[in-house]
């Protein structure tokens, strides 16, 4: 230990943890100071070269749109395509890790050491989990999804000079309406279950283990001190965290346009406000600057409370499409589904010799990527509520019990709008748009009106926490760890995410070809997390080795 | 007058802080007073400490080492705070209320950390603590 307070006589405490002896002191490599009245207190070189580079690339998909836009989609399709075994045997591997950890002594590791009691009780921290992992992909699939994999199952297997030219999953289910129902809700649940869970929980847990137990700074890169010890410090480490950030803020910035899309298509619905930019430019900002009161409010005083909001108005939501619609059909459907789930989850995630390849590249493969793009930010985020808590409870909190959320949501939703059209004909849902399929189905339930606009505000609050959650993320990782730095980077980090997102939606392409680049980035970190797994079980080995 | 005077103290910039610690305790000498220091870190590592129970040591450490060079009671208090950006002042004033301390003497103008740099933040101490504040500029 190098620091200040070492230097003054205060000698270091005997016993208290089992930490990582290195010779990096936190904050090591900062800059601070101020500009004027604000303050900074950022890691150099990651902040510059991060804000620098998020710059050039939003000029360059800007300045050459064509050209750009090529580039990105030739990444996507050859990463997504060319990959598609490595994606979906990686998520495998990270779905059998977690649940080897439930099962194993490594379980009863507590994160922060034996003694640490946890930070959040277990509401505010569901909340959290499901507001910064996949809350607004849920209002935004939730129909959609299952609706897509049903008909594209009952449509049956398409085939052009030997390749399957359909969308089904597996070997789809021509004109059986109950086997297609089966087959659409368990790929929709599979997308949506034990794997997106797993990617995050590995992460989370990397970082988790690492800075609570280890006393590493809690910035990716500590996760992999046990393969590159002390050059995580140095420009390794550097890299590993300029990409953590990249991906954190494209992604956000993309989901933040394509979340005003489906915001207006809503508002536009409900009450006839025009579309277009205009209007988009508007709920940006003025979901940037909600996020702004959010972010200045901090964790406990802004993301939390929106999370506990927003997860109350999901579940009323959930609660009142499931009494209003058929709800003894969704209920049995829900252990149906359920049963499906697990009866194809075996040939749903086996990486090779498939012949429905438009879904396993189109879909999951296309899914695994977005979220392992996504999985520093949310991992991170995670890490940063979940001391306290021992390993097997984490795992069982951040992967079996939001994986059945996941499949009681889906179930609720998508079971409603697939009856819609089995028992009633109605097809709304079924031809509307993306972005508007979730609107279509709540139309055709009472009280529409109050429903729409539920939904409306739940999209909205839920990039709000995405957008808070992401600057709080972003500003630990480029302020080398420290959780402490002044409150005006985060405000920087809020507004530039908003400024990158207008600017992308703006201009023509630049958002598509951008969530493209973001996705493509999965693959570097589908390494990452490979690498993590084994960082994860020499650091529980250790510390159970040191509880003996 | 006062009995128990809370020293919030910044364990990474102690050498910025020396009036506030040394009125602080001739002040407890002066009404006779125990002094408790304040510490607040938060559950991830800090350049102080890798552990909140390092810190807590620290802590201690610090305490010890003013009591014997000022010559005063000294205790040591150490409070988490989840987002210490943001909700430090709550933090402080939540220690205020569970030492129960009637005086808070508090340095301001540490470089670095705006919590304590900002007047907003002594300020808020002072508008919301039952116990009388006084800020003490570098």
């Amino acid at each position: 230990m190098t620091d200040e307070t070492a230097n003054q006589g205060i000698p270091e405490p005997e016993g208290t943890a089992h930490i990582i002896e290195t010779e990096y002191e936190i904050g090591q490599d900062n800059v601070d100071g101020s500009v004027g009245p604000f303050g900074f207190d950022i890691h150099n070189p990651v902040f510059l070269i991060s804000g620098l580079s998020i710059v050039a690339f939003v000029f360059y998909t800007l300045a050459l749109p064509e050209q750009s836009g090529a580039v990105f989609s030739w990444l996507f399709s050859a990463v997504t395509k060319g990959f598609d075994w490595f994606f979906l045997g990686a998520a495998n591997i990270f779905v059998l890790f977690c649940l080897f950890l439930i099962v194993t002594p490594y379980g009863s590791v507590r994160l922060g050491g034996a003694d640490a009691t946890a930070d959040y009780t277990y509401v505010g921290w569901f909340a959290m989990l499901f507001a910064a992992g996949m809350g607004i992909g849920l209002m935004f699939y939730g129909v959609s999804e299952p609706m897509s994999h049903f008909s594209s199952s009952m449509g049956g297997v398409a085939m052009e000079e030997g390749a399957r030219t359909d969308w089904a999953p597996l070997g789809a289910a021509a004109g059986d309406t109950d086997a297609a129902i089966r087959l659409g809700m368990a790929a929709t649940i599979f997308h949506w279950g034990l794997h997106p869970w797993a990617i995050y929980a590995v992460v989370a847990l990397a970082l988790a283990l690492f800075s609570y137990n280890k006393g590493l700074p809690l910035t990716i890169r500590s996760a992999f001190y046990p393969i590159f010890g002390d050059r995580v410090w140095g420009w390794t480490g550097h890299v590993i965290d300029t990409l953590a950030v990249f991906a954190t803020l494209f992604g956000l910035a993309t989901s933040l346009g394509f979340g005003a899309t489906q915001a207006s298509a809503g508002l536009n619905e409900l009450f006839g406000i025009p579309l277009g930019s205009t209007t988009e430019v508007v709920l940006i900002t003025a979901i940037t600057a909600i996020a702004l009161i959010s972010v200045l409010r901090g964790l406990d005083g802004g993301v939390k409370v929106l999370s506990e909001i927003n997860m109350g108005l999901a579940f009323l939501l959930l609660m009142f499409v499931l009494l209003v619609g058929p709800t003894m059909v969704i209920l049995t459907g829900f252990a149906d589904y359920l049963a499906a789930y697990v009866q194809y989850l075996p040939a749903l995630s086996n990486p090779v010799g498939r012949t429905d390849t438009n879904f396993m590249q189109g879909w999951t493969s296309f899914y695994w990527a977005w979220w392992i793009s996504w999985s520093p930010f949310v991992g991170m985020f995670i890490a940063r509520v979940s001391r306290g808590r021992t390993v097997r409870e984490f795992v069982v909190c951040v992967l079996l019990i939001p994986s059945l959320v996941c499949v009681l949501w889906m179930s609720v939703f998508g079971g409603v709008a697939i009856q819609q059209v089995v028992m009633d004909g109605y097809t709304a849902a079924q031809d509307a748009p993306l972005e508007l399929k979730l609107f279509k189905m709540l139309d055709a339930l009472p009280l529409a009106g109050i429903t729409s606009l539920i939904g409306i505000i739940l999209v909205v609050v839920f990039f709000v926490t995405s957008s808070d959650s992401g600057s709080l993320v972003i500003d630990t990782i480029t302020a080398g760890g420290k959780i402490d730095a002044p409150v005006p980077q985060r405000v920087f980090w809020c507004i530039f995410e908003g400024a990158v997102a207008i600017v992308l939606l703006l201009s023509v392409g630049g958002l598509s070809s951008l969530q493209s680049m973001v996705i493509s980035t999965g693959l570097p970190f589908t390494v990452v997390l490979l690498v993590m797994c084994w960082a994860i079980f020499r650091g529980l080995q250790s510390e159970r080795a040191q509880l003996r | 007058m006062f009995k128990r005077i809370m020293v919030p103290v910044d364990l990474a910039h102690i050498d910025k802080m020396e009036h506030a610690l040394g009125c602080a305790a001739d002040l407890a000498g002066l009404y006779g007073a125990e002094v408790t220091y304040v510490g607040a870190t938060a559950a991830a590592p800090s350049a102080v400490a890798h552990t909140p129970a390092e810190f807590a040591a620290k802590l201690r450490e610090f305490a010890g080492a003013q009591a014997a060079q000022r010559g005063i009671e000294a205790h040591d208090h150490m409070v988490m705070a989840h987002d210490p950006t943001t909700d430090l002042d709550d933090t402080l004033l939540r220690a205020v209320k569970d030492i129960d301390a009637d005086l808070v003497v508090m340095a301001s103008h540490v470089p670095g950390v705006a919590e304590y740099v900002w007047p907003s933040n002594g300020g808020k101490i002072a508008g919301h603590a039952k116990a009388s504040v006084l800020v003490v500029r570098d």
